[in-house]
């Protein structure tokens, strides 16, 4: 299984599973993080403990934690 | 006489309504301030609004009422400010929506439009950033989604004001309009089931408010307040089968257990089909846009935070460096306009009061305005550029090591300007611990009012190319006993998991001149009005505490003195001492002396223990109380009359680092005090606050004090 903290910079990959409970998982949703959606890893921050992502046209930062709960596959 | 003209009929104006809901960032306080000429904060970062706020405008025969409130990506109660905008769809009454929406990323706006469109609402769709979309060749054919959506979507473009005078009068034909419908269409599936439950509730003549389509889609969503209402009708008992069977077959042909994320799916399938069908993209987008370009370098994994903390010296640098330059002029002008005034008041007391209160105290404040303009411009540039997301980003991880989130950066960095506004701004954090936290940390942000007493010290105690220096010490050092102070009530009194950290990051603007200036000439305005007015009467009142009860016993004696003295010299000092001795036997004298004990181990005399006492009122008044008790007394020769000579001479070096570390620590003025004890939400927090930070403020300056003491 891979996640979204398995990625690499500027590696491209579809979202499969949404591995995070209600509240956080309401939320990735509502910034477009859901099942078949394209994301972009644009940058990682020191320690690799944040990274920026890119979802459609949008940047977000995340957490390694949560990063590791999104499930993706490469594309 | 004059006759009464008589009036024309007055027309009976209507009033509309409006709640303005949008994702965050989409420029939704920008487009009232468009609209009307409010001049609501703008700022480039998700949760700058808040709070909810009125406004009100007239156009033609209508009052406009608009509500501008914060952001929300989808109807959650994720965030306080988003529970803030539920609320108040939910609940209050209001006549339309508009729906603002980021014209350069519309797909992901339609996620939460096709969520106000399931709310039996009348909408208007704001197509913003207009202006922006055509440089990116996003062309949005609006007639066309107007039709497909059923509800009137126009083009504006709240910065260029394109377009507005046209959103009013769909605002207006709209409200004008019968209710209706939307044109919001699922899958098969849903669609099946949806007709299943309104055909049942049409058979049972189910009485309701609400269409049946959307009592239905609020029933297969789980809608709470849906369920709860139904749920005492008879007709649930059958009902309620029909419901489970049809989340099983949604949820089956969504291939999910979970049916809010079958809905989600449901909206986003329906928003991109809108998307191919209204947007047309030219001359496909270049590789990398600008943003990303610049990303590369600010949020660079070895550069980034380097960068950073090169951007706050800069400023503090440049704080001081020009802030100085005109600092001259406003001290000589204050001196001239003393003595001008003073010498057309011929009563002794009245002149002591408008010179040495009133003048001195209210000048020592608006000595400092250059060096707080220059700060708020670049807190104006921090918050409108979009570089603070991407602090935020940067300094996550550092922050979370100290159990703090990385989205408490923006009321943190908010902090600098003014506690108020962030102790507001930490809404933005879902979790209570983390709010809380969050909220104790403020205060040790030094906020602009406590910028002037650093300025005072760091020009008497450093040469002008060491102080800019001293001054970012200042902030960085504040900042880093924050974090530590955070750590430490993290693993004490704020325990607990940590929570998710999910954060847009805007792309970067350049912020347009005229926001800048009207922000900075806004708080600038404040902190004058507060000068003048506040800091005025908190002067005139330390100046009578001051001066009274006069002591004629003290008087007399030093009278004869200085009626025998043979020398100027002498008669000089003797005038001095008096004015000392004088000061000293004053209220304002009597309780200096009364607490000084208290603050003698860390080195400071009563004048400055009666400053940071009056500072308790406003931060500004440390500096206008000194700026009064060293005008009174003795010491203030006339080549030297400025404040930072007297400070220089009167008080030792490790006194005033310890003076410094009291001010950066102890508790925030007086109306932040109250902001705070209201967004933690219990008057026990404020306690807390009062006893954390005098603690940490006397342990840290006395340890600090005699460092420094040792050292020197
Ligand atoms: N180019 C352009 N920028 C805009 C427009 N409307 C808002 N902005 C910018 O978008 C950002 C967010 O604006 P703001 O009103 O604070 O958004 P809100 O969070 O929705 O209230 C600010 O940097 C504005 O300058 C627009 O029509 N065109
Ligand atoms: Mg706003």
């Amino acid at each position: 299984m891979k996640t979204l903290l398995d990625c690499h910079k500027a590696c491209k990959v579809k979202v499969l599973k949404l591995n995070a409970k209600d509240e956080l998982k309401q939320r990735l949703i509502s910034f477009g993080i859901m099942k078949e959606a394209t994301i972009e890893v644009l940058e990682h921050a020191p320690g690799k403990s944040t990274i920026e992502i890119k979802v459609g046209k949008m940047r977000i930062a995340l957490r390694a934690q949560e990063a590791e709960l999104i499930e993706v596959e490469k594309i | 006489m004059k006759t009464i003209e008589p009036k024309a009929c007055p027309v009976v104006a209507k009033h509309i309504k409006v709640a303005l809901v949008g994702q965050p960032n989409v420029g939704k306080s920008m487009l009232i301030n468009s609209v009307s000429n409010a001049h609501l904060h703008v700022g480039n970062f998700s949760g700058v609004t808040v709070d909810k706020t009125e406004v009100l405008f007239d156009y033609k025969s209508y009052h406009f009422t608009v509500v501008d409130l914060p952001g929300t990506y989808a109807f959650t109660d994720y965030t306080i400010e988003e529970r803030v905008t539920h609320e108040y769809l939910c609940n209050y009454e209001y006549d339309l929506i508009i729906n603002v929406v980021d014209s350069t990323n519309l797909e992901k706006n339609l996620q939460l439009t096709s969520e106000l469109l399931t709310m039996n609402k009348k909408v208007v769709i704001a197509l913003n950033m207009s202006d922006e979309a055509e440089n990116e060749g996003i062309d949005i054919n609006a007639e066309y989604m107007s039709e497909l959506l059923g509800v009137r979507c126009i083009k504006v473009s709240a910065a260029t004001k394109m377009g507005i005078e046209e959103l009013i009068e769909s605002i207006i034909a709209t409200y004008e309009e019968e209710e209706y419908e939307t044109k919001l269409i699922f899958s098969e599936a849903v669609e099946e089931e949806i007709t299943r439950i309104v055909s049942y509730l049409e058979k049972h003549k189910h009485e309701a408010n609400n269409s049946y389509r959307n009592i239905a889609i609020n029933l297969l969503k789980n809608n709470k307040k849906t369920y709860a209402r139904l749920h005492e009708d008879p007709i649930w008992t059958e009902l309620q089968p029909i419901l489970i069977e049809a989340s099983k077959h949604i949820e089956l042909h969504h291939d999910s257990d979970d049916i809010k994320e079958a809905f989600a799916e449901e909206y986003a399938s329906f928003n991109r089909g809108i998307t191919t069908e209204v947007l047309e993209q030219k001359n496909f987008e270049a590789k990398a846009t600008l943003t990303d370009k610049i990303d590369r370098v600010l949020i660079h994994s070895f550069l980034g935070i380097p960068i950073f903390l090169f951007f706050m010296w800069g400023l503090f640098q440049l704080t001081f460096e020009i802030g100085a330059i005109p600092m001259d002029y406003i001290d000589m002008f204050f001196g001239w306009l003393g003595d001008t005034v003073g010498a057309t008041i011929t009563n002794d007391g009245i002149r002591s009061l408008v010179v040495d209160g009133i003048i001195a105290g209210v000048g020592a404040v608006v000595l400092f305005v250059p060096n707080i303009i220059i700060l708020f411009v670049g807190i104006a540039l921090l918050e409108s550029t979009g570089y603070m997301s991407r602090v935020a980003f940067l300094l996550d991880g550092f922050f979370h090591k100290f159990g703090l989130h990385g989205q408490s950066f923006i009321p943190l960095v908010t902090g600098f300007g003014c506690s108020i506004p962030a102790y507001m701004s930490a809404r933005i954090l879902k979790n209570d611990r983390d709010r809380l936290l969050t909220l104790f940390i403020i205060g040790f942000m030094s906020c602009g009012a406590r910028l002037p007493v650093y300025v005072l010290f760091a020009g008497a105690f450093f040469s002008p190319e060491m102080a800019g220096n001293v001054l970012f010490i200042i902030y960085i050092s504040g900042a880093i006993l924050g974090l530590i102070a955070a750590k430490i009530l993290k693993i004490t009194a704020f325990k607990g998991v940590d929570e998710p950290f999910v954060m847009e990051m805007p792309k970067y603007r350049l912020p347009s001149l005229k926001l800048i200036y009207h922000t900075v000439v806004t708080k600038t305005m404040m902190y004058l009005k507060k000068a003048g007015t506040f800091i005025a009467a908190a002067s005139m009142l330390i100046w009578f505490l001051s001066n009274y009860p006069h002591n004629l016993e003290v008087e007399e004696m030093y009278m004869i003195k200085i009626e025998s003295a043979v020398t100027e010299e002498e008669r000089i000092e003797q005038e001095n001492l008096l004015a000392e001795a004088l000061l000293e036997k004053s209220y304002l004298g009597r309780i200096g002396k009364f607490s000084e004990p208290l603050f003698e181990p860390l080195g400071f005399d009563w004048k400055m223990s009666v400053a940071l006492q009056t500072g308790l009122a406003a931060k500004e008044v440390v500096v206008s109380t000194l700026g009064v008790l060293y005008s009174l007394g003795a010491e203030v020769d006339e080549e030297n009359r400025s404040l930072a000579g007297a400070i220089s001479k009167n008080i030792s070096f490790a006194s005033a680092v310890a003076f410094i570390v009291v001010v950066m620590i102890y508790l925030p003025c007086f109306a932040a005090s109250i902001v705070f004890t209201r967004e933690a939400g219990h008057i026990k927090y404020f306690f807390y606050l009062l006893a954390f930070t005098s603690v940490t403020a006397y342990v840290m300056a006395f340890v600090v004090y005699n460092i420094t003491k040792m050292l020197v």
